[in-house]
């Protein structure tokens, strides 16, 4: 690949040359927010709500103690009768419900994961402000393709454990060795004379269940 | 290319009455969300600032953060590939992909491959490009080019695009269901069950990224829609082509722009799907990735004092939705991949002036400074339309010397006041008799495109002098 090296030589030394004079760059100020949003973990949790809804995902909000119940009714209400399993989902998670579990150990292939009603995850945290969740494919959430071809994705936080107010409180706890996907709301395009339509490609209901309390 | 001048081409798309109204209904749509998107941050100038700064410090040290990128990418499993310009880059991405054995792919929407023509040469070469974001989906079933940086197909309007969708989505695989309707979830439906078989049977994908982070190698890829998610990760092979100005320095500084890009360009507090990867994951996506360092012009943007800045933008098209020569030409008119004011001096840049497209697009603007306002990395985009125009008049040209010597002549008279108030008063005497366009090379081309204003009955300094003084 010796075209490959003195192209890689070429363009550096362009880029020397091009700013070879130019003034330094003022140092960054960071005087933005670190936050918009009180220190209150209630009213965190109440904007992760707001903003998840409206973007159309589903919210809802139960106790550790009726999670199970929750997700056998969120799943049943859409009609999932097969669901994939990431490695390392809590097993009582899906205690009570009857589908068929599809464990991801071996992989499924895309073919499979087009076969299955919906998928039931962790993440690793949730931002208040902007509505999002996001998985690092950490226990219970499983690789990137597991949460993007089944049609119905159920999402489970823990509040307020992981639950921040914004993105500049996000990033720092996320380790960007990690493939990482953020999800604000259900697959949307706006391509169509600027009309928001929810569900393209990814999966298009986005169903989150906030678990809160002992 | 012999694409014609922006006046030609911009005559063409102010007399289509349906382009113009798909394009007012949409950039209108779009300016007005993004304010109330804009206004939800009362930190926002500061945090416009910070990204100015953290891309102007990327750009001076521009070297050094490629360097430490490459280092990174590699450290995590990933191969990095430079490439000088287009040429180049194309000839790396369809050897990686001939090596795969395969010959067919699937894309995220990208600036850069546009940019290069990829999908051009990948064709040349036996290997079938799709793509696989709705609006570039448009576009290439239509056989047509994009109009948007953000939204490629605003130009068309659902009824269009039912047509396109039910002519030509059977020649390429899945044709459209039977009876397909114009509503956009109609139509976006019929998207995902033709491209879902390719998605599901693709062992390559190609896409470009939003950023690159040095510090960590970590690629990311902002989108809505879930097609950059199939494509980044279901394929075998993974492809980035990337330009070498969206390096960012440190983890820390998506901060700033996973908060502006969102809100200035789909006008939402976030997009629904953000894709980070580094390198290759064991059990995560893609065996190999490569990516693709572009240079292609930058390198000579960065060189121009007053014009490098145009290197800091994210491309969330926020200045083309405010823009009013955008509004009404189209995107087309640019003759470019980079429309509207951002495209107006990014792409004289990296092209250079030399032909008559390139030359025009300094002029494609009237000034009005809408675009540096709603810019979130401060692009002063009319001070580099003006010091481009200074270049390309130094560079010559019929045009330009009229323009020096009509300048030349408003000055001597400028300078004499009784010269001038006699000159207006015969201009008030004789205004009945006055041509609608003006004679003369230069002067009717600017006529053809504009209403000559009506001259007063009498000069405002005579009103002036009998009426107030």
């Amino acid at each position: 690949m010796t075209d490959a090296v003195s192209a890689r030589e070429r363009i550096l030394a362009r880029v020397r040359a091009a700013v070879a004079n130019a003034p330094e760059a003022p140092a960054v100020a960071r005087d933005y927010r670190t936050s918009h949003t009180a220190d209150d973990p209630a009213a965190v949790l109440g904007l992760l709500h707001e903003n998840l809804a409206d973007y159309r995902a589903h919210v809802h909000r139960t106790a550790p103690a009726d999670l199970a119940a929750l997700v056998a009714e969120r799943l049943a209400e859409r009609g999932a009768r097969s669901i994939a399993v990431p490695p390392g989902l809590p097993e009582a998670w899906l205690a009570a419900t009857d589908a068929v579990r599809r464990p991801d150990e071996p992989r499924l292939t895309p073919y499979e994961l087009d076969g299955v009603d919906a998928v039931v995850t962790g993440c690793a945290l949730a931002i208040a402000e902007t509505g999002t969740i996001v998985l690092d494919g950490g226990p219970g959430q499983g690789r990137r393709a597991l949460t993007l071809v089944p049609d119905l994705h159920v999402c489970v936080v823990l509040a307020p454990e992981q639950v921040v107010a914004s993105v500049p409180l996000a990033l720092p706890r996320l380790d960007p060795g990690r493939p990482l996907t953020w999800i604000s709301g259900p697959s949307a395009t706006s391509d169509i004379e600027l009309d928001r339509v929810e569900g393209v490609h990814g999966p298009r209901t986005l169903e989150v269940i906030l678990v809160t309390g002992d | 290319m012999g694409m014609p001048s922006f006046p030609k081409a911009a005559h063409d798309a102010v007399g289509d009455t349906t382009l113009r109204a798909n394009l007012r209904h949409a950039t209108h749509t779009i300016r007005d969300k993004r304010a109330r998107a804009v206004a939800e941050l009362d930190d926002w100038a500061a945090l416009r600032e910070a990204g100015k700064r953290i891309k102007d410090e990327t750009l001076r040290r521009l070297d050094t953060y490629l360097v430490r990128l490459e280092a990174a990418v590699t450290a995590a499993g990933g191969t990095v590939h430079w490439a000088a310009d287009a040429a180049e880059a194309n000839r790396i991405v369809a050897a990686l992909v001939r090596a795969t054995g395969e010959t067919e792919v699937v894309k995220v929407k990208s600036m850069a491959t546009q940019e290069i023509r990829l999908n051009e040469h990948l064709e040349a070469e036996g290997i079938a490009a799709y793509e696989t974001d709705l609006a570039e989906l448009i576009v290439q079933l239509g056989e047509d080019r994009p109009s948007h940086i953000l939204v490629p197909a605003i130009h068309r309007n659902r009824g269009e695009i039912r047509d396109i969708f039910k002519e030509k989505m059977g020649s390429w695989g899945r044709p459209a269901p039977e009876g397909l309707s114009d509503t956009p979830a109609e139509l976006a439906e019929a998207a995902r069950l033709h491209l879902r078989e390719k998605f599901l049977r693709a062992k390559v994908g190609i896409s470009g990224a939003n950023f690159m982070v040095a510090e960590t190698g970590t690629l990311v890829v902002v989108e809505s829609e879930g097609n950059g998610r199939m494509c980044l990760t279901l394929p075998e092979t993974l492809i980035s082509v990337v330009g070498i100005e969206k390096v960012v320095p440190t983890w820390r500084d998506l901060e700033v722009f996973l908060q502006t890009l969102p809100r200035s360009s789909t006008a939402e507090r976030m997009n629904p799907y953000t894709s980070m990867w580094t390198g290759t994951a064991d059990e995560d996506g893609p065996r190999a990735f490569h990516l693709v360092l572009l240079d292609n012009g930058r390198t000579d943007a960065l060189a121009d004092e007053v014009g490098r800045q145009a290197l800091r933008c994210i491309r969330c098209s926020a200045c083309l939705n405010v823009c009013p020569v955008y509004e009404r030409a189209g995107g087309h008119a640019y003759g470019s991949v980079y429309p509207g004011p951002i495209g107006a001096i990014l792409t004289p840049q990296l092209r250079g002036t030399s032909s008559e497209i390139d030359a025009s697009l300094p002029y494609a603007s009237s000034l009005c400074g809408a675009c540096y306002e709603v810019c979130p990395v401060a692009i002063d985009i009319p001070e580099v339309l003006v010091h481009l125009r200074e270049r390309v008049a130094e560079e010559g040209g019929s045009g330009h010397r009229l323009e020096k010597a009509a300048i030349k002549a408003a000055s001597w008279i400028l300078d004499r006041p009784n010269v001038l108030a006699a000159g207006e008063r015969l201009a008030s005497a004789t205004r009945k008799v006055h041509p609608k366009r003006l004679p003369g090379p230069g002067a009717r081309q600017w006529s053809d495109h504009r209403d000559l204003p009506e001259l007063p009955a009498e000069p405002f300094r005579d009103w002036w002098r009998k009426n107030r003084s």
